[in-house]
């Protein structure tokens, strides 16, 4: 055989070799987990999956699942790409005893474009603190859920934390705030709420945005150096964040008055700048470190029996915690549809039923060992977002610390908005609005 | 419209004769900048003046360099050795690359070779992280992050260091192309490569040379980058970064990358700042590649671009 | 011995030019045709459709689009995926302003909206060549994008700042948005490639493609015979951007469903140029073997491990998927460097004379 004849056989097989799904236990929950642990955004995605995985890990060794009923994930490498998400969320939306339970996608492009087929495929999307803003109104988005809490409770609630650092809100008169932004929807969320508030409070708003993917970020900063801020809020992502941080420390700009969102205050993000990154703030919606419960269960059930899905320092990360929570949540979800629907596996309806009518209580907290380390929470049918509070971390070059109260977000304001864009975004998918009044 | 005329003709004219110290910053920041594009467009250009092929695979070898580094760093290795160990990984690479993939395909059109550099690139991403994680890594090289000021211009020492080092490099570049052996033998076979064989330059020890060289410069742009964001996979993105320096400057020349990247460093950042805030911004992207239009549209084979002599 | 010609005799003209002049490949074109209108939509499973073979196909029409500028007239463009975002932006405004408008009509228009971009990034082709044309096409893929992303007009001042496909229904049955099923949008996106394939090929046969030859090979000589090289030059920017104008819109309303302007990235335009590469210069077909193999093949890597019943980390085996992929196609350059179109013509001149060697 020559060389051609070789490909074409090469060909052959590698055309017979179609993907065959491998028979998944029956009686288990299904979660596909759609992750990026390679490419650009792998530093942002290994600590979020190895979150998620050693929670649901946790919750099979120690409680043999939920109620009995076992969770059962797999995995599939996005890279944060559209068409990889769109290639694994059809890959696993049907794996399971009974298909997918809910998806996490973990990237704005891949939950914009699952939004419309999530309604049809009857798979609620759970797009914690990001995705479409939209979405928090469930009256005109059922299957879409991203509470705690969204970008622009999150803005307004910064906002009210720059006031407090101020002295009050009415401090604000005069100040100067900077957005330095990635330039996508993502990036843009914050602007028409930091706006608005701008307005409200007579602070001097500039918006500076930086192109993707923001490796070479010297126009902006020289910006910023004319403007001279007193506060920079960034939306952030990849590799933008690593260069921001590290060009504000090197123009001597105050660390302390520079607040990232909760996607841009990662250990990664701060790493590269070493000790200029001290100071550093961030928002965020839960705790960062290990001194809670349900870390000691992770390093006593997990790590200490060498089943830990990452490196055992890396426990405690900003973006490993969110992973908890976001596993948490969905756990919890599982629990309340049991509660209605019996303690065996699940449907996605009902787990849509689960998420609309979760309540994490302070109390429930305390049991699963997350005393302090996120805030209650408590899901309705009009209501996917909560708008929960924000708490700001900060850098202080070895680790984050909380540095503030929960920061409640300017509900009066940010709700009208979100109602609003509801109309707009569910009218455009053709998508009626639900009455609640008549949900049960 | 004479708002906006006056916003686009006048205004930023005003703006810059108005605060001179913060447009000399403008210009020192563009400087910079521009300093960093030409150290990866270096890379493009020497593979491409003796052999022929556009590198698509820089941007992976500026990651693979950098990641290497770190690596060894980080288990321990001093600097200096670390230095040395990446050097050699780079000149087995380029050996191997010689071997497996420039050697089968030699005399093949430039776009199948620009092919065969995007699947190396392929395999050099995928490689670089499976050997060394996809985590960010903190590059430590001792160089001091600050700034101080001088006549009201800030300076930041990380961005005038590299800025010394691309200078030292280009310098050390022109040297070895103009005053050695092997220097001459590449321009020789830059030429042509049938008169270079013919007098007995041999090709393949040359373009060996030529990609170890470019593995060389990966390492020097994978510190300077790297320093910046620390290492991590967006670092094979900067090869965006030096297109349009590329085909400003020529593909050829090593002075054109350096000059390219000034104008483009320059023009983006004074583009941006003055005349982005009319359009909102991130305009930097789009511009670098409209001034490089520009001027091809005087000069069709880039700045310092061998002259294209057409016959028929 | 299958694939024999001998005793097919040409009368006229008009069969010696035929697309496929000899009785098999008519037969097996034919069938292949028929096949992929009724297999896939009966056998196939969601995931091959949406995941793969509808991809497959958007892409395969956007590298025909390449591939008549790159491979057949000789241009190099980087700037498919800022022509293929005029597509989706100018097809979602259409058919968000005139709803009533038949879905396929709004393709076609904003295809020609594409075009008439491409025209206007086209003009520098007339001075610039080679690599260094890349940058003129490199500022159409940075600014389009730019543009798209920063005027809020193009998305309807949606606070998503996304563009999304609407159920659309042609003659009962819905062919774009969420209530579209696979199965259909599969066979929307594959009687537009037969249609626009069908179209390439006989462009490239005919005078068109004759000139942009012309003018790919040497364009002096070529305008001392008589092609004018600006008319010629645009008229192939205008059609691949016609035809990546359609793909971009296919790619939103048909496949992603909703999309930012990232997903038109200077990343797409480099994998459709990958295809064209890969496929063959100047050969429709390559366009399908290149989409084909870019598609396919990492998604088969993807899969592979699992099928054998090898379970690795995501990660690692990502990384090994690149690796092999990098490998395959500098295996592929080796082997064949004129592309996969190239390789199958081979072994079609091999099957001539099977199983007699000479």
């Amino acid at each position: 055989m020559d060389r051609r004849g070789l490909v074409s056989v090469l060909l052959a097989a590698a055309i017979v070799g179609a993907p065959v799904a491998p028979a998944l236990a029956a009686g288990e929950d299904f979660i596909p987990l759609l992750v990026y642990r390679t490419g650009p955004y792998a530093p942002s995605g290994i600590p979020i999956a190895n979150g998620f995985v050693d929670y649901f890990a946790l919750l099979n060794e120690r409680d043999g699942g939920i109620n009995g009923v076992k969770l059962a994930w797999e995995e599939c490498e996005t890279q944060y790409k559209t068409d990889l998400g769109v290639e694994c969320y059809e890959k696993l939306k049907g794996k399971g005893a009974a298909g997918a339970l809910v998806v996490n996608p973990y990237s704005t492009g891949i939950t914009y474009q699952l939004i419309p087929k999530a309604a049809v495929d009857k798979v609620p999307i759970l797009s914690m603190g990001y995705g479409m803003s939209a979405s928090s109104d469930g009256r005109w988005f059922p299957w879409v859920f991203n509470f705690p809490t969204n970008y622009w409770s999150q803005a307004s609630a910064v906002v009210r934390y720059i006031g407090h650092q101020e002295g009050g809100l009415d401090k604000l008169k005069g100040k100067k705030i900077v957005h330095i932004y990635h330039n996508s929807p993502y990036g843009k969320e914050a602007n028409p709420t930091l706006d608005e508030l701008s307005k409200k409070y007579q602070f001097e708003l500039t918006l500076l945005a930086v192109d993707h993917p923001g490796q070479e970020q010297g126009a902006t900063w020289l910006q910023v150096r004319r403007i001279n801020p007193d506060w920079i809020f960034m939306s952030g992502w990849g590799v933008m964040n690593q260069v921001a941080v590290k060009e504000a420390a090197s123009k001597g700009f105050k660390m302390d008055h520079f607040i990232g969102n909760w996607w841009s205050a990662n250990d990664a993000d701060v790493i590269p700048a070493g000790d200029g990154a001290k100071g550093y703030k961030g928002a965020t919606f839960h705790a960062p470190g290990t001194k809670f419960r349900v870390h000691a269960d992770i390093f006593k059930i997990l790590y200490d029996k060498n089943k830990g899905a990452g490196r055992r320092e890396a426990v405690g990360e900003a973006l490993y915690n969110r992973g908890i929570v976001n596993a948490m949540y969905t756990a919890e979800a599982i629990r309340t549809a049991m509660g209605k629907f019996g303690n065996k596996p699940l449907t996605s309806e009902q787990m849509r039923w689960g998420l609309e009518h979760l309540d994490v209580t302070e109390q429930r907290l305390d049991q699963l060992g997350m005393k302090g380390f996120t805030h209650p929470i408590r899901v309705t049918c009009e209501d996917h977002e909560g708008s929960g509070p924000v708490l700001i971390q900060q850098w202080d070059g070895a680790k984050w610390e909380i540095v503030s109260d929960w920061m409640a977000p300017m509900r009066d304001v940010v709700r009208p908005k979100i109602e609003a864009a509801a109309v707009e975004e569910g009218k455009k998918l053709g998508y009626p609005m639900r009455d609640c009044s008549k949900e049960k | 419209m004479t708002e906006l005329l006056y916003g686009v003709a006048v205004a930023p004219f005003k703006d810059m004769v108005g605060s001179p110290a913060f447009f000399v910053e403008v210009l020192t920041g563009g400087v910079f900048a521009g300093l960093m594009y030409s150290l990866v467009a270096l890379g493009f250009v020497l593979i491409f003046k003796a052999s022929g092929v556009f590198n698509f695979a820089q941007g992976a070898m500026v990651l693979f360099a950098a990641l290497t580094l770190v690596g060894l760093l980080e288990r321990g290795v001093p600097v200096v050795a670390a230095l040395l160990g990446t050097t050699a990984v780079m000149i087995a690479l380029a050996w191997i690359i010689e071997r497996l993939v420039l050697r089968p395909l030699v005399n093949q059109e430039h776009i199948i070779l620009f092919m065969a550099t995007i699947g190396l690139t392929f395999f050099l991403e995928g490689f670089g992280e499976m050997v060394w994680g996809a985590n960010v890594k903190k590059l430590d090289i001792g160089i001091p992050d600050r700034s101080f000021i001088v006549a009201g211009v800030q300076i930041n020492e990380l961005e005038l260091s590299a800025a010394v080092t691309a200078a030292i490099l280009v310098a050390v570049l022109a040297v070895f192309f103009h005053r050695t052996r092997v220097g001459r033998a590449l321009r020789a076979v830059a030429d042509d490569h049938e008169a270079a064989l013919s007098i007995g330059i041999p090709l393949k020890t040359i373009w060996m040379i030529v990609w170890s060289v470019a593995g060389i410069v990966a390492i020097v742009a994978g510190i300077m980058w790297g320093a910046k964001s620390g290492v991590q996979f967006s670092l094979s993105l900067v090869a965006l970064k030096a297109l349009p320096v590329l085909i400003l400057g020529g593909f050829t020349s090593v002075p054109g990358a350096v000059v390219g990247g000034l104008i483009i460093g320059v023009g983006e950042k004074v583009g941006e700042v003055y005349w982005g805030p009319l359009v909102g911004g991130a305009i930097e992207n789009w511009f670098a590649y409209v001034v490089a239009l520009a001027f091809l549209l005087v000069r069709p084979q880039g700045l310092f671009g061998e002259r294209i002599i057409e016959r028929v | 011995m299958i694939y024999r010609e001998a005793g097919q005799f040409k009368t006229s003209y008009a069969s010696d030019q035929a697309i496929f002049p000899i009785a098999q490949d008519r037969w097996f074109v034919g069938l292949a045709t028929v096949a992929a209108f009724v297999v896939p939509p009966l056998a196939a499973n969601e995931y091959w459709l949406q995941a793969v073979l509808i991809p497959f196909l958007i892409y395969s029409l956007a590298a025909i689009g390449l591939n008549l500028l790159t491979g057949y007239a000789g241009q190099l463009s980087l700037g498919t995926g800022g022509f293929m975002a005029v597509g989706a932006y100018a097809a979602f405004k259409l058919t968000t302003a005139f709803p009533p408008l038949n879905i396929i009509v709004v393709f076609v228009l904003s295809g020609l909206v594409a075009a008439s971009v491409g025209l206007v990034f086209g003009i520098p082709s007339l001075r610039i060549k080679g690599f260094y044309l890349a940058v003129a096409t490199l500022a159409a893929q940075f600014f389009l994008v730019w543009l798209f992303n920063k005027v809020p007009w193009f998305v309807n001042y949606a606070s998503s700042g996304t563009i999304t496909a609407p159920n659309r229904a042609v003659f009962g049955v819905i062919l774009t948005g969420p209530n579209a099923t696979a199965p259909v949008r599969y066979v929307t996106a594959l009687a537009l490639v037969v249609v626009f394939a069908l179209l390439a090929k006989n462009l490239v046969r005919g005078r068109v493609g004759r000139s942009w030859m012309a003018i790919r090979d040497r364009d002096i000589a070529a305008e001392i015979i008589g092609v004018r090289p600006l008319r010629t030059k645009l008229l192939a920017f205008g059609i691949s951007s016609f035809y990546c104008g359609v793909a971009g819109a296919e790619l939103v309303f048909l496949y992603f469903g909703s999309a930012e302007t990232l997903a038109f990235d200077v990343t797409l335009s480099f994998l459709v140029l990958f295809m064209v590469i890969i496929g063959g210069l100047g050969s429709i077909l390559g366009s399908f073997l290149g989409a084909a193999f870019i598609v396919l093949v990492p998604i088969l890597l993807t899969n592979a491990p699992q099928t054998v019943g090898l379970h690795l980390p995501v990660a690692l085996q990502k990384q090994i998927e690149l690796m092999v992929f990098g490998g395959l196609i500098i295996f592929f350059l080796i082997v064949e460097p004129l592309g996969l179109a190239r390789l199958w013509q081979i072994s079609k001149e091999k099957l001539r004379l099977w199983p007699f060697p000479h």
